[in-house]
């Protein structure tokens, strides 16, 4: 019997092996993708560099250059208070990047398991998860976290839990879904057939596969994490003054439209390149991971 | 038909109840002591016993609910600490002037949408195709405040084309109310119109592929004919759907674009509830919207049936 297993073994190794190697491929053909990648990976790059990067310090005022344009000293112009847009920015690149990471982790964190077990374990189990799923996905994700961040108080951190719980039901409806087809392979029959414990199943043979659209939801839940973020801290229930963030600089910038339009522009732009690269990179990984498109 | 609504109704109705616990539990979840925060400067200890009393605070935790989410059945979704009027007249109040914008909004999503969408779908692989992809996916990654803020610079205080706030109501002067409103319907129909573009596209790609439309082209119909009557009929199932199920993204996009345009609609409604912490108003306005989009599903389930004659007579 082991012996057959260790056989079955490598032959999977090696069709998985092949089948990265099928997706990588494909994924490197993929132009847009790899466009979105180089921007993602660009604003990831500025986040984890900050604390290095030759700018000053992001609270830093100057009441001399008070909403001065962009110029030499000040590439990215200065806000209300005369402190540098630029340095905010690479900052806000931090706030940003790690309410997306964050509050998708939460949502994977609680989503996968809670999908694994009402996919796997049917009956009560999946009703109560399912049907709780199908109250949560009823309130818009927005409006949801909204009323979470209202409930948990204004902070980065709440925000993060806020968006990670909204997004939450999406994890554990697709995982179900998931986990409903691979449970009727054959591969998971014949590990239960031999009598393999529950936990290695679902470890072993049911994770792994459920693994790639859980993947690709990802990529794409952080590009909406991350416009969640800004929205909250727009709204003023995110990262709080002075600690910057891209949405609360849009939420001073409006203010001051007419005297320092650059003020709006930039945490503008910001945030669309960081989405538009997270949905490239998401479009691209579900194209690559999928085996009907050639 | 009928039973399958009901039917439908049915299966609603538990998500109704957990989302209504989901809803009451936040508001017991809060820290501090909601008598306290009545009560303002007064800490009288029978004052503060009387208002327990009065809102049945001292009943147990179930019961407390009962009677919330018996008294939200018939109505009754609290006072609003701010205003002291009931939460469901200030919904009622706001909730046209939103309805209003989301209607602008969704004729203007499937205006440019849906063409695009059919067009992309003929041109696959051209530089047409390309292009519409990319201003769709330009669509959905533009946050629509940004995009409002944008266009208040350029649109209001450059040219000074049209109004950059406020608000009239249609049946007061129809062509006022429209110009005030066309700029946030249009921020707000932004990324509506790129999610319709793409299902649009996936939807045609689909029925472009079947057999009825190639024995239409083999016929010799004219493209404009194949493309039109026989494969988007059929292709704008799904839409109808889709359409229908926008809901959520509208009322959750009307949040913020009623902020920056500031329109005293449903969603400036949750905003300035969440900063006054009035708690009545911000669960009273989840509620409502929870249920609005469980109609909404259910809608786009009849719709689905009704539109798609075999799904019809096997309900």
């Amino acid at each position: 019997m082991t012996h057959i297993s260790d056989d079955t073994c490598s032959e999977d190794a090696v069709l998985a092996t092949r089948r990265e190697n099928r997706v990588w491929k494909k994924f490197k053909s993929h132009r847009s993708a790899m466009i979105g990648g180089g921007l993602a990976a660009f604003f990831i790059l500025i986040a984890v560099l900050a604390p290095i990067l030759p700018v000053v310090e992001p609270t830093a005022t100057d009441w001399f250059a008070v909403r001065k344009a962009p110029s030499l000293v000040h590439p990215f112009g200065t806000d209300e208070i005369g402190r540098d847009v630029l340095s905010r920015m690479v900052w806000g690149a931090q706030a940003s990047l790690l309410a997306g990471v964050v509050s998708v982790a939460i949502a994977i964190g609680l989503g996968v398991p809670l999908g694994i077990l009402a996919g796997y374990f049917s009956g009560w189990t999946d009703a109560i998860i399912s049907r709780c799923t199908e109250a949560l996905l009823a309130a818009p994700f927005l409006v949801l976290a909204i009323a979470l961040a209202a409930f948990l108080g204004p902070s980065l951190t709440n925000a993060m839990i806020a968006i990670g719980i909204s997004a939450t039901p999406i994890f554990v409806r697709l995982t179900r879904g998931q986990v409903l087809s691979v449970k009727a392979e054959d591969y998971v029959e014949s590990a239960r057939a031999v009598g393999l414990p529950t936990h290695k199943i679902l470890s072993r043979y049911i994770l792994p596969n459920v693994l790639p659209p859980i993947l690709v939801q990802a990529t794409l839940s952080i590009a909406t994490a991350i416009i969640a973020e800004a929205s909250l801290s727009f709204l003023g229930l995110g990262q709080q003054a002075p600690a910057p963030s891209w949405g609360q600089m849009l939420n001073t910038a409006k203010n001051f439209l007419h005297q320092a339009p650059w003020m709006a522009l930039w945490p503008g732009i910001a945030i669309f390149l960081v989405v538009l690269g997270f949905n490239l990179l998401g479009d691209g990984l579900r194209d690559a991971l999928d085996p009907r498109e050639k | 038909m009928l039973s399958f609504v009901l039917r439908r109704l049915l299966i609603a109705i538990p998500t109704i109840i957990l989302i209504s616990v989901f809803v009451f539990t936040l508001q017991k979840l809060l820290p501090g002591d909601p008598v306290l925060a009545m009560a303002g400067e007064e800490r009288d200890p029978q004052v503060l016993e009387y208002l327990r009393n009065k809102y049945r605070l001292n009943d147990p935790i179930f019961i407390q609910y009962i009677n919330w989410i018996g008294n939200a059945f018939v109505g009754d979704l609290g006072i609003s600490l701010r205003t002291n009027q009931p939460v469901l007249e200030l919904i009622m109040e706001k909730l046209p002037v939103t309805i209003q914008l989301a209607v602008i909004a969704i004729l203007i999503a499937l205006v440019i949408g849906i063409p695009t969408g059919i067009l992309s779908a003929v041109k696959k692989g051209s530089a047409v195709d390309y292009c519409a992809n990319a201003i769709a996916l330009s669509g959905l990654s533009i946050p629509n405040f940004w995009l409002g803020i944008m266009l208040i610079l350029l649109v209001s205080v450059r040219w000074q084309l049209l109004p950059a706030s406020g608000y009239v109501p249609f049946f007061e002067d129809p062509l006022k109310s429209v110009s005030v409103m066309i700029m946030p319907a249009f921020v707000l129909g932004t990324a509506l119109a790129a999610t319709l573009m793409r299902h649009t596209r996936s939807a045609m790609l689909d029925v472009l592929k079947s057999d009825y439309v190639r024995t239409a082209r083999a016929k010799g119909l004219k493209e404009q004919t194949v493309v039109l009557k026989h494969a988007f009929r059929n292709a704008a199932t799904p839409i109808v759907t889709l359409t229908a199920l926008l809901f959520g993204e509208l009322i959750a996009g009307a949040v913020l674009t009623e902020q920056i345009f500031t329109i005293p609609g449903f969603g400036k409604l949750i905003v300035d509830a969440v900063f006054n912490r009035d708690y009545a108003v911000v669960q009273g306005v989840v509620l409502v919207t929870a249920v609005g989009f469980i109609l909404m599903n259910l809608l786009a389930d009849v719709a689905y049936v009704l539109l798609n004659p075999r799904l019809r007579s096997s309900s």
